[in-house]
């Protein structure tokens, strides 16, 4: 079995939560595991509601929060010591784009100057032209030029632009994994997809691996390979993106893609939905048992386990909505 | 019903007005969710303001007006213009903001904010009777009673927008403005929302305005919708039609680059960006990004007429 590029092992964060002598603890993300192959470039888009721990989760990968217990590896290396991969080299590797491209760039600050930074502290240009020219090879390939981009502020962009700067941002040091935080939240939907056929094409082009964390199913199914979805804290389903659109196992995967707003079939009307609820947090069954509509003792009584569906899918539900194949 | 004719609406600046609303020309009737869809920028949200009369400096009407016609409580015809609408609001005419968070008063519980609507506007029917409306109302709704004695930040993000539009609709007003809704919100908060909105028309038989960049919203819950772009309408029809044969080659972009669940092929999206309002292009203000533009796309701007029964476009490309 060849090296995975990324393997996520167990990886669990506990906030404590209440007053400064609580003792009361959170556990924001529950023991999540997967991977990403090393033979071949990946999307992988990460699904779930606000509060699912989404953000959690790239921070602990991003190396932006510590986590309570589990293994991150990276290339065969344990990515959680400094010693064995060193900032300066983990920057190279793995590389994030966030949300809003307006916070990501300050609006006193020259855009370029980010740019050129980036290639002169971690792409390894030793002069001035070298990073010029890191940088205009990186803008061109989201489909920008350094001239256009030069000597301009943030503000003088629009969002589909700014965010596509940051994109060729991160492309500069070469990285081998891209973990884009929802990159198209805030951008309209007719210029959406272009955001998410760049993903496509530099994942082709670049080989590079994406973690694409995201609350829009189609965008995920239309651009990913693999879905994993979140509900508080716990991967409830992993496999191939078409397996799980075709047919969700998870009721709640079930219910996410149901909620899309998309054209072609409408909503069946009168059907009345319930909130989600931070006390889900807490418990010790499965969290998802008070809203699922197939939820029964077993799954008020404890909590299931990863089980395999066949293949690369698996799910953590007692009820799947697909069997396992024999 | 609510006439809008010939609405020119800008916004006053240092370097001069900059118009956002140009030329806008239709008609909301009773009964009915009405869809505006548009790229952020394209003066859909201003173009609400001058609807719903809060043209303040340096917003300004340039021309035209817009008219409000309603029945009052007392079954009274009346008819206001642009800068009395505001005399009707909350009774006839509300609105819901995009973010519920800035609307709702963070010192004051939830009840106390719905009283306070309740004595401004129904002064003289009792505290008691109040009180016992409210519950009632949120029993209606389906929302849980304790949220009334909750501050907002208590409240989660979807809960808020929940109350935020039990409040617009507690004094049953005839026509509902909703900007941006649900943007905010997961899939599956967005859905809940959108589903309460279209139970209340259904069930006050009034008149929802929907404000989106969301195709896929409007889609879903609009019955007739008019697309902006750059200040100006430049389709207008049921949805249904709209989505089934959109007129309009901005249209025909806008719903080709939706991605769906189940179709994994490649879809285009579309290239540059809207014009500056400031500088606009000549003509049709969409030609520089239009793959159908012809040479007389770019000097006379296209009028907005009836290109079937029901379904206006402005497109050179269609008066041929």
């Amino acid at each position: 079995m060849p090296n995975n590029l990324l393997e996520i092992q167990d990886l669990t964060k506990e906030f404590r939560i209440g007053g400064m002598l609580s003792r009361k603890k959170m556990r924001a993300v529950d023991g999540v595991s997967f991977s990403l192959p090393g033979d071949r470039p990946v999307i992988l888009a990460v699904v779930g509601e606000s509060g699912c721990g989404k953000t959690t989760l790239t921070k602990m990968v991003l190396r932006l929060l510590t986590p309570t217990s589990g293994r991150i590896v990276l290339d065969g290396q344990n990515c959680l010591s400094r010693r064995e991969i060193p900032d300066s080299r983990f920057r190279t590797l793995v590389q994030p784009i966030f949300q809003n491209p307006f916070d990501s760039f300050s609006t006193r600050r020259q855009v370029i100057k980010y740019l050129m930074d980036t290639a002169r502290t971690y792409g390894g240009a030793k002069s001035r032209e070298e990073a010029v020219q890191a940088v205009s090879k990186a803008l061109k390939s989201v489909g920008l030029s350094y001239e256009v981009v030069d000597g301009k502020y943030s503000t003088q962009f629009s969002g589909g632009e700014l965010q596509r700067i940051s994109i060729a941002r991160a492309l500069i040091t070469s990285p081998k994994i891209i973990i884009a935080d929802e990159p198209v939240a805030m951008i309209d939907a007719s210029l959406k997809i272009n955001i998410v056929n760049l993903f496509k094409q530099l994942k082709d082009e670049y080989g590079i691996s994406f973690i694409y964390i995201t609350h829009d199913l189609s965008t995920a199914y239309y651009v990913s390979d693999y879905i994993a979805t979140l509900y508080r804290g716990n991967l409830i389903e992993y496999g191939p993106s078409k397996d799980i659109m075709e047919k969700p196992a998870h009721p709640y995967t079930d219910l996410l893609m149901s909620s899309v707003p998309h054209v072609g079939e409408r909503w069946a009307r009168g059907v009345r939905m319930t909130d989600a609820e931070t006390r889900e947090y807490t418990m010790t069954c499965c969290r998802f048992s008070n809203r699922c509509p197939y939820a029964t003792e077993e799954c008020r009584r404890e909590r299931p386990a990863m089980t395999g569906l066949g293949g690369e899918r698996k799910v953590l539900c007692y009820h799947p909505l697909v069997k396992a194949e024999e | 019903m609510m006439r809008i004719e010939n609405l020119t609406a800008q916004y006053q600046t240092i370097t001069g007005p900059v118009v956002s609303v140009k030329d806008v020309n239709f008609q909301i009737k009773d009964d009915e969710i009405f869809g505006i869809a548009g790229e952020s920028g394209c003066g859909k949200s201003t173009l609400l303001k001058v609807l719903y009369d809060v043209t303040r400096y340096p917003l300004e009407i340039k021309s035209g007006r817009v008219v409000l016609d309603y029945t009052d409580r007392t079954g009274k015809q009346r008819s206001l213009q642009s800068g009395e609408i505001s005399k009707a609001w909350w009774d006839a005419i509300s609105y819901v903001p995009q973010a519920a968070m800035s609307v709702l008063n963070p010192v004051y519980r939830i009840d106390e904010q719905f009283y306070e609507l309740f004595r401004r506007h129904r002064a003289g029917e009792g505290e008691k009777v109040m009180r016992e409306r409210v519950v009632q109302y949120l029993n209606e709704l389906d929302l849980p009673v304790d949220v009334l004695k909750a501050y907002p930040h208590e409240l989660s993000g979807g809960m808020r927008q929940r109350v935020v539009i039990a409040m617009a609709t507690f004094l049953q007003p005839g026509m509902i403005f909703a900007d941006e809704p649900t943007t905010a919100l997961d899939v599956v908060v967005q859905k809940s929302i959108l589903m309460m909105l279209m139970e209340l028309q259904s069930r006050m038989k009034n008149t929802l305005v929907i404000v989106s960049h969301d195709m896929g919203v409007h889609y879903q819950i609009t019955k007739r919708m008019g697309i902006m772009y750059s200040g100006s309408l430049v389709e207008l029809g049921p949805t249904d039609d709209i989505f089934a044969n959109p007129l309009h080659p901005y249209t025909q972009m806008l719903i080709g680059a939706l991605p769906k669940v189940g179709d994994r092929t490649t879809r285009e999206g579309i290239s540059g960006g809207p014009p500056s309002l400031r500088n606009p292009p000549p003509g049709c203000r969409f030609a520089p990004r239009c793959k159908k533009a012809r040479p007389e796309c770019t000097q006379s701007v296209p009028e907005f007429v009836e290109v079937a029964p029901g379904r206006f476009a402005a497109c050179h490309l269609l008066n041929r």
